[in-house]
């Protein structure tokens, strides 16, 4: 009976990619998905992060996912999505190059990060789901937001 | 946590601080009968709660507390034993709370000890005194409410009955038009409500683009009412500060038991209002301070009435509004800050010279309570002197944008003086450009804008590197907003500079450009980026971006370590030696004369210049240029270095008392911190010795060598007399530094001088046959001191009648009165060259006109 509720306990996913790479978040871990304008750049702060930005009166630290996750970098004046993330009080927008579709997929059809995994992208992976023709690593948001961690690390 | 148990924690904290005022005020009016009403009334409702919620440990507590209480209000005299307990009592409670707080259950363990003395108090206390009827004493205030809340205990009512009875006290107690609010309703009203300052602000800009908008009336309506809440929204987080004072009078009346000491607390203006954030923040500072005043700053009775005191010392705290401050200040009638040992404390740890320390202000010396690890007490106290130090209590001031001064009077006390903005949410702020960018600049620190260009009136000028700016007579640092950012190029020569003061370091902040000044909101800054120490906050400007606020002390603090500083109190540099804060000295390296390179305290220069060689005039073999309406002397370091012959000739100028000498020299090569440790002494005039600056062996020019050389000649020029004989004159002086400083002073007085470091070598000179006119002794000596040198030397014959002029870091009265005593000619600041040079002077006018 167990075993039959875990098979059928479905999970939504926000899917996004992010230099060719498909990515899946908790859809209840996004609060919202925006266009960001007018991001404030912050001198002095880590690469990782691209700003600072006004959503509604709430200040957003915008991350740069390409900078988080070591991938190539963006081409500029490339159009950007951003996903809103709530943490400790704390409004964060993740900037990814473009948002898919949110798919349901269930918790048993997630597999551990394969052993050769890309160390930058086991260290914030959750799992990994094998859809029609790729793959999709899902994000842990909270070892996203790490970015302490990352640079004690580095 | 259970709502009813947060519910009664906060509330009983509340009256626990209130029982602990209480009881210190009652101790002291034993017949106020209301006082003694309103603490049976508060321990009861805690019992009573206690009973209610299943607190038995409490409620056992509360319940011997207020059979003994009881006995009080029946004519019990009341003793200092007996409110000691009760307070003992009340602390134990206190534990208790913070347990279950914690845990959300009592601790375990039992009370027994407390009990029982507080019931042995009760019970013995009646059969030695049977009491008496307690006519004059009224009943308490309520006795009625009290009944209420006992039959809730006792009936184990349900929960409305005891809000409601707990309601139906307060309101008897306190006015019916009150209502309690937590503290997180209001905070996020405040929000709510910068929010809306921000979106009108937002609007405001909109319309401001549309010159005719239907929008601009209602509009304007709408930035009124918003106005108007947002200053109401303030007022409802305003509290008074002697809510932060409460806890107070329970400290020290402790620590007045503790120390043996009698101690009489004065509040003033506790009813003055601040908002409730920063009055959380200051409250520690305060408690320490006080606790401060109580151990080191008041003295024991004994003491005090030696010193013609009453025995009971005052501590005063007083506050009041200013501007959109608050000024809160703590004084003592104690014995003021040890001086002295401040000094040799700074120099034991290292934190200046000894040269830096004798030539600092007492207010400076005073400042240096505050710098970390620094505690004067010779012993450790339990009470204060644990580490958390004044240190603490600046930086903690500091952080809220407020700034703590103190002012010291030797047997009069100490007064603590804080200022603090009344709000942190909203402040004003200038809006500044950098790289492209904006930020926003606390209006607090900004004390002046200046624009320069390279054409106009302010220039940025540099020294090797490093930006300065000449304004009205002193060398103001600069540093680029850019560098500080690392946003781009920097070294324009053309921007603002906006003039900050930190503390008492002041410094120009370059700026590509100044927008307006606007009210901000402040929201915190994203934990991801609280690191970058530049930066205090974050805020949304008018038109909708985010900008970052800039912290002036960030930038202080990078100020210090990359470039010098100029301190405020070091205006007309030449008059008090050394003045850098540190260990580390700023030190001009210039080349002169030879290829070795050659320094200067920059302190001690008042302005860099170039001057048109075709400027420069000689009249009688010397070299003068006109400068800013006078002749000024221009001196070579030797005969090595020449005047240029054409172009621009770079100068030092030294200012001493209104006049000015040039110092010739090559070529200016940097400016750098370092430690001026002289390696190797120099016999040569002018030179105090060798230091090795950035690697290189320098020299370390002596400029009380040349000073003289130039103003001498004024001397001589006024006092037509010329000397006859050269009169020798003995120089003791502990330092060698001071040695090095006025041997050539007074050579140049026309004095022959044998230098010595004690008072013995000064015996075994004078044993010598060598013949002295003059002694000029330093006071403060170790082993023997100045006094007690020129008694000595008043008791032997052969020395009875020479005179004396003693010199000394510290003139104060006293010193004053004990060296007229003991018969000196004159006694003068270290500093005061000219003074020593009039005093040198006179005296010899004096022998020739006696002759």
């Amino acid at each position: 009976m167990t075993a039959m509720n875990d098979n059928l306990k479905l999970t939504d996913y926000v899917t996004f990619t992010t230099a060719g790479q498909l990515f899946g978040l908790p859809i209840e871990r996004v609060q919202e998905v925006f266009r960001p304008t007018r991001i404030t750049r912050v001198p002095l702060a880590g690469a990782q992060i691209a700003g600072v930005l006004n959503l509604r009166g709430r200040i957003v630290t915008a991350i740069d996912m390409r900078r988080r996750l070591e991938l190539d970098a963006r081409d500029e004046g490339e159009t950007l999505m951003a996903i809103g993330i709530e943490s400790g009080n704390e409004s964060f927008g993740l900037l990814v190059d473009a948002l898919g579709e949110v798919l349901k997929l269930a918790d048993s059809e997630r597999e551990p990060n394969p052993v050769n995994l890309d160390r930058k992208l086991a260290r914030v992976s959750a799992g990994v789901f094998r859809l029609d023709g790729q793959l999709m690593v899902v994000l842990d948001v909270d070892r996203v937001l790490d970015l302490s961690a990352e640079a004690a690390a580095a | 946590m259970d709502d009813l148990l947060r519910e009664f924690l906060t509330e009983t904290n509340e009256s626990l601080e209130r029982v602990d005022a209480e009881l210190v005020r009652f101790e002291r009016e034993p017949n106020n009968a209301n006082i003694l009403g309103n603490i049976f009334r508060l321990v009861h409702t805690i019992k009573g709660t206690c009973g209610f919620l299943g607190l038995p440990r409490l409620e056992a507590l509360a319940h011997a507390a207020e059979t003994l209480m009881g006995k009080f209000r029946d004519g019990m005299p009341v003793t200092a034993d007996a409110v000691t307990l009760i307070l003992n009592t009340i602390d134990r409670i206190k534990l208790i709370l913070d347990e279950i707080e914690a845990q959300e259950k009592e601790p375990d363990g039992g009370d027994t000890d407390l009990i029982h003395r507080l019931a042995l108090r009760a019970a013995k206390e009646v059969g030695a005194s049977p009491p008496p009827q307690p006519t004059q004493l009224s009943e308490p205030p309520e006795p009625e409410a009290s009944v209420v809340a006992e039959n809730v205990e006792t009936a184990d009512a349900p929960e409305p009955a005891l809000t409601q009875s707990a309601h139906d006290e307060r309101g008897e107690r306190v006015a019916n038009h009150s209502i309690r609010v937590s503290v997180g309703t209001l905070d996020h009203l405040m929000t709510t409500v910068s929010e809306l300052v921000l979106t009108r602000n937002q609007l405001l800009e909109i319309v401001r683009r549309h010159e005719d908008s239907d929008f601009k009336v209602p509009l304007q309506r709408l930035s009124n009412v918003t106005a108007e809440l947002q200053e109401g929204v303030m007022k409802t987080r305003m509290q008074p500060i002697g809510n932060a004072w409460q806890k107070l009078p329970r400290i020290v009346r402790d620590l007045c038991g503790e120390l043996g000491k009698e101690i009489d607390l004065k509040m003033l203006g506790a009813e003055t209002e601040l908002d409730r954030q920063v009055l959380e923040l200051v409250k520690d500072p305060l408690t320490h301070l006080v606790r401060n005043c109580a151990d080191h700053g008041i003295e024991e009775a004994a003491a005090r009435i030696a010193a013609g005191k009453p025995a009971k010392g005052t501590i005063q705290l007083s506050a009041c509004h200013q501007g959109g401050h608050i000024i809160i200040e703590i004084a003592d009638d104690g014995r003021g800050l040890d001086l002295d040992r401040i000094r040799a404390k700074a120099v034991e740890k290292g934190l200046a010279s000894e040269a830096e320390v004798a030539a600092k202000s007492d207010a400076d010396i005073c400042n240096f309570i505050f710098a970390p690890g620094f505690s004067t007490a010779a012993r450790v106290t339990s009470i204060s002197g644990r580490g958390v130090g004044m240190d603490v209590v600046r930086s903690n001031i500091e952080q809220i944008g407020g700034t703590v001064d103190l002012r010291s009077v030797a047997g009069a006390g100490v007064k603590f003086t804080i200022k603090i903005p009344l709000t942190l949410a909203i402040v004003s702020a200038l809006v500044v450009e950098s790289a492209s960018e904006r930020f926003a600049l606390p209006q607090l620190s900004v004390l002046e804008l200046v624009r320069a260009s390279s054409g106009g009136e302010h220039r940025i000028e540099r020294i090797k590197d490093t930006p300065v700016l000449r304004l009205r007579n002193k060398l103001l640092p600069l540093i680029y907003l850019r560098d500080v950012l690392r946003t781009g190029e920097s070294g324009a020569n053309d921007g603002f500079i906006v003039v900050t003061q930190v503390g008492s370091q002041i410094f120009g902040l370059v700026v590509d450009g100044v927008f307006h000044t606007e009210e901000i909101v402040i929201k915190p800054m994203s934990s991801k980026l609280r690191h970058i120490a530049v930066f205090s906050g974050t805020t949304i400007l008018g038109d909708g971006s985010v900008i970052m606020i800039i912290d002036p002390n960030g930038i202080a603090q990078l100020l210090s370590r990359t470039a010098q500083t100029a301190r405020d109190d070091a205006p007309e540099l030449t008059e008090r030696g050394q003045t850098a804060a540190e260990d580390v000295v700023s030190l001009l390296v210039f080349r002169a004369g030879s290829h070795q390179p050659k320094a200067v305290p920059l302190s001690l220069v008042t302005r860099l210049e170039e001057i048109d060689c075709r400027k420069i005039e000689i009249s009688d073999g010397r070299h003068l240029v006109q400068y800013r309406g006078h002749l000024m002397p221009l001196l070579r370091l030797d005969t090595q270095s020449g005047l240029k012959q054409d172009g621009a000739q770079p100068i030092l100028v030294f200012s001493d008392g209104g006049r000015s000498m040039g110092l010739v020299v090559d070529e200016i090569i940097d400016i750098v911190e370092e430690r001026l440790d002289i390696e190797v002494a120099s016999e040569r005039p002018g030179v105090l010795g060798y230091a090795v600056i950035k690697g290189n062996a320098t020299e370390i020019v002596d400029i009380g060598h040349f000073l003289p050389q130039a103003f001498a000649d004024w001397f001589r020029r006024r006092d037509v007399k010329i000397e006859r004989r050269a009169r020798t004159v003995l120089l003791v002086d502990d330092s060698a530094f001071f040695r090095d400083m006025l041997t050539p002073l007074i050579k140049a007085a026309g004095c022959q001088v044998v230098a010595v470091s004690s008072a013995a070598a000064a015996f075994e000179a004078l044993g010598s046959d060598r013949r002295f006119d003059l002694v000029i002794t330093d006071i403060e000596m170790p082993d023997m001191d100045g006094f007690t040198f020129a008694e000595k030397l008043r008791s032997m014959p052969a020395t009875a009648a020479l005179p004396i002029i003693a010199i000394t870091a510290v003139v104060s009265a006293d010193a004053i009165a004990r060296g007229r005593a003991i018969g000196f000619y004159d006694f003068v600041a270290k500093f005061d060259r000219t003074g020593l040079i009039a005093a040198i002077k006179e005296q010899g006018a004096d022998v020739e006109r006696a002759a």
